[in-house]
C-alpha cells in the first residue's frame, strides 16, 4: 500500500479495531474489522457506523452561492439535502458526468446569505473542486473545501436516530427524530456540534454526521458506546458497498461513468431541465440533456438476480441464454448480496432485453450463469414501527 | 500446526499420505484472511497439474482468489462435499476442509516446500 495516503480522524481508530485497511481513492480507509456478511447483517437488523470521511465536504458561502450553484447544478438547490449530478458540456456529445453530489442549504449567515453544503465523491473531489473554482465569480461566492478539517460519520439502520438522538438535548433529538427524508438540521451530539442529515448509501434509515476532526473520535465513540449494547458495529466499505448494492443505488465509475446518459440509469429525477416558474434552466450540459431526454435510451441499467451464491463482477458480458455471441450489456457492480442469500448485479443492458422477469446468462470467468432481471432497488426496508 | 505438513508461500498446505497420495488443503491464516466465503470450484479427478498452477478458485464477499497445487501430479480425489459447506473451512481447515487428493510425480518435489515453523514466520511477516 503506497504511504502517502489520507488519513481520516478516525484512522488510529480503525486500525487498533483490527480495520483491515486498503487504498480507497487515495484514502487509507477500513475495507472491514471482522466479516463483511456480519457487519451487513448489523446494519439491516440494528445499526451499522460507518467512517465516510474520505468524502468531499466543500461549503459555498455568499450572497450569490445560491443562484452561482444553481447555476452549475442539473438539480434546482432547494432547502432540503438533493442528489445532483455534476456535468460539464465537454466531449462529443456536449455532456461529461464529472461526479453525483448531495448539495443543500445547510443554514444561513447571520447576513442572511445562504451555506451551502455540497459531498462528493472522494475520487472525484479533487476534480470538481477545480472546476468549480474555474467557475467562480469574482466576488459574493466563496467556496470552501472542508474535506480534511471535519469527518463525516454515517450511522445508519432501524436503530440508528434512537441512537443518536440518546446523545441529544431534547430539543435537538425531538428535531432530528422529526427530520423527513433528505433534510438536514445543525444539533449538539454527545457536546459536540454536528452537521445532521437524514441521509444514507446503505437503504436503511438514518443520519450522516459532520463534526469538526477535532470532535470526531469523541462522537464516534460515544455512539458506538450509545448503540453497542444494542447491536450497533462499526462498518467498513465492503459493508458500505454490499448495501448500497442491494438498495440498488449507483456509485460513479461502476453505474455512473463521465459518458452516461442520466435518463437510462434511472437518474432523470435528478435533472432539472425548467425552473420552478416552467422557465428553461440552464447549466453546463443542458443542452445536451435536453438532447437525450427526448431520445430512447440504449442501454438501461437493471438489477439482475442469481439462483447461487457465486457473484458476477464489474465487467461480466451479459448474453441472452445459451447464446454467447448475443452479448446484451455488461456488470457494472456485482456481489454476494447478505440479506438476500444469493448474488445479486447491476448491469447496463439492451433495452430490448432490460423487461423485468427476462431471463439472461452473465459469463462469470469460465462459467455461464443464468440471472432473471428484477426491479430495482433489490432490498427495501420494512415500513418504520410507530 | 502439525510437523508433516509442507505449506507453500501461496498458503497451500500439502500432507504425505499413505500409497504414494498427498493431501493439498489451504492454510488457516488464509481462511481467516479471506473471511465471508460464498463460493469455491474444485478441480476435476484426472486433471493432470503442475506444481503453482491455479486448480481452483475461492470466492469471497469481496473477492476471488485462486488457489494453486504445490506439487505437480494427477487429482485423485477431490472433497465434493466442501463446496455446500464452506463452514467446514473456517472450522477445521487442515481435516475435514481438504481440498483435493494428489498423486504427485515426484514426492521429492514436497522437500522444496516450507516447514510449519518457516510458514509461520511468512505469516508473521506479512501485514494483516
Amino acid at each position: 500500500m503506497p504511504d502517502h495516503l489520507l488519513e481520516t480522524p478516525l484512522c488510529s481508530w480503525h486500525e487498533a479495531h483490527g480495520g483491515r485497511m486498503v487504498d480507497f481513492a487515495g484514502w487509507r480507509m477500513p475495507v472491514q474489522y471482522a466479516s463483511i456478511v456480519e457487519e451487513h447483517l448489523a446494519t439491516r437488523q440494528a445499526t451499522g457506523m460507518f467512517d465516510v470521511s474520505h468524502m468531499g465536504r466543500l461549503s459555498v458561502t455568499g450572497r450569490d452561492s445560491l443562484a452561482w450553484l444553481d447555476s452549475l447544478l442539473t438539480r434546482r438547490v432547494a432547502g432540503q439535502v438533493r442528489y445532483t449530478l455534476v456535468t460539464s458540456d465537454e466531449g462529443t456529445q456536449g455532456l461529461s458526468v464529472l461526479d453525483d453530489a448531495l448539495v443543500a442549504r445547510e443554514s444561513d449567515a447571520v447576513d442572511g446569505s445562504p451555506r451551502l453544503s455540497l459531498v462528493v465523491n472522494a475520487s472525484n473531489r479533487g476534480r470538481v473542486v477545480a472546476w468549480l473554482r474555474g467557475r467562480l465569480p469574482t466576488t459574493d461566492v466563496v467556496l470552501t473545501d472542508h474535506t480534511r478539517e471535519t469527518a463525516m460519520i454515517a450511522v445508519q439502520g432501524p436503530l440508528a436516530v434512537a441512537i443518536v438522538t440518546g446523545l441529544c438535548l431534547a430539543d435537538d433529538a425531538a428535531r432530528i427524530t422529526a427530520l423527513r427524508n433528505y433534510h438536514g438540521t445543525l444539533a449538539t451530539i454527545a457536546n459536540r456540534p454536528a452537521a445532521v442529515s437524514r441521509t444514507g448509501y446503505t437503504g436503511e434509515d438514518g443520519v450522516e454526521l459532520v463534526v469538526t476532526a477535532a470532535d470526531a473520535l469523541a462522537v464516534w465513540e460515544a455512539v458506538l458506546s450509545a448503540g453497542s449494547p444494542l447491536g450497533l458495529r462499526a462498518c467498513g466499505l465492503g459493508a458500505r458497498d454490499t448495501l448500497r448494492l442491494e438498495a440498488g443505488m449507483p456509485l460513479y465509475g461502476h453505474e455512473l461513468l463521465a459518458d452516461s446518459n442520466p435518463f437510462a440509469i434511472g437518474l432523470g429525477f435528478a435533472v432539472n431541465l425548467n425552473s420552478i416558474d416552467g422557465s428553461p434552466r440552464e447549466f453546463p450540459g443542458a443542452t445536451a440533456l435536453r438532447r437525450l431526454q427526448t431520445q430512447p435510451a440504449g442501454n438501461v441499467r437493471v438489477g439482475l438476480l442469481f439462483d447461487a451464491k457465486r457473484a458476477a463482477r464489474e465487467g461480466a458480458a451479459v448474453t441472452r441464454p445459451g447464446d454467447a455471441t448475443a452479448e446484451v450489456g455488461r456488470i457494472t457492480s456485482g456481489s454476494y448480496c447478505p440479506t438476500l442469500g444469493a448474488a445479486a448485479a447491476m448491469a447496463l443492458v439492451d433495452r430490448d432485453a432490460a423487461q423485468p422477469g427476462t431471463v439472461l446468462d452473465v459469463m462469470i470467468r469460465d462459467a455461464v450463469c443464468l440471472a432473471r432481471i428484477v426491479p430495482l432497488p433489490f432490498y427495501r426496508r420494512p415500513p418504520a414501527q410507530t | 500446526m502439525a510437523a508433516e505438513l509442507k505449506f507453500a508461500k501461496t498458503h497451500e498446505w500439502i500432507r504425505p499420505e499413505a500409497g504414494g497420495l498427498a493431501t493439498v488443503g489451504i492454510s488457516a491464516y488464509a481462511v481467516e484472511a479471506l473471511t465471508d466465503l460464498v463460493f469455491m470450484q474444485l478441480p476435476n479427478v484426472g486433471r493432470k497439474v503442475k506444481a503453482g498452477e491455479s486448480i481452483g478458485e475461492i470466492e469471497s464477499v469481496k473477492a476471488v482468489s485462486d488457489f494453486y497445487t504445490p506439487v505437480s501430479g494427477e487429482v485423485v480425489e477431490v472433497n465434493t462435499s466442501l463446496p455446500n459447506e464452506l463452514e467446514t473451512l473456517g472450522k477445521d481447515p487442515f481435516g475435514a476442509g481438504w481440498l483435493v487428493r494428489i498423486r504427485p510425480d515426484d514426492p521429492a518435489e514436497m522437500d522444496g516446500l516450507l516447514d510449519a515453523t518457516a510458514y509461520e514466520a511468512l505469516v508473521k511477516s506479512q501485514p494483516h
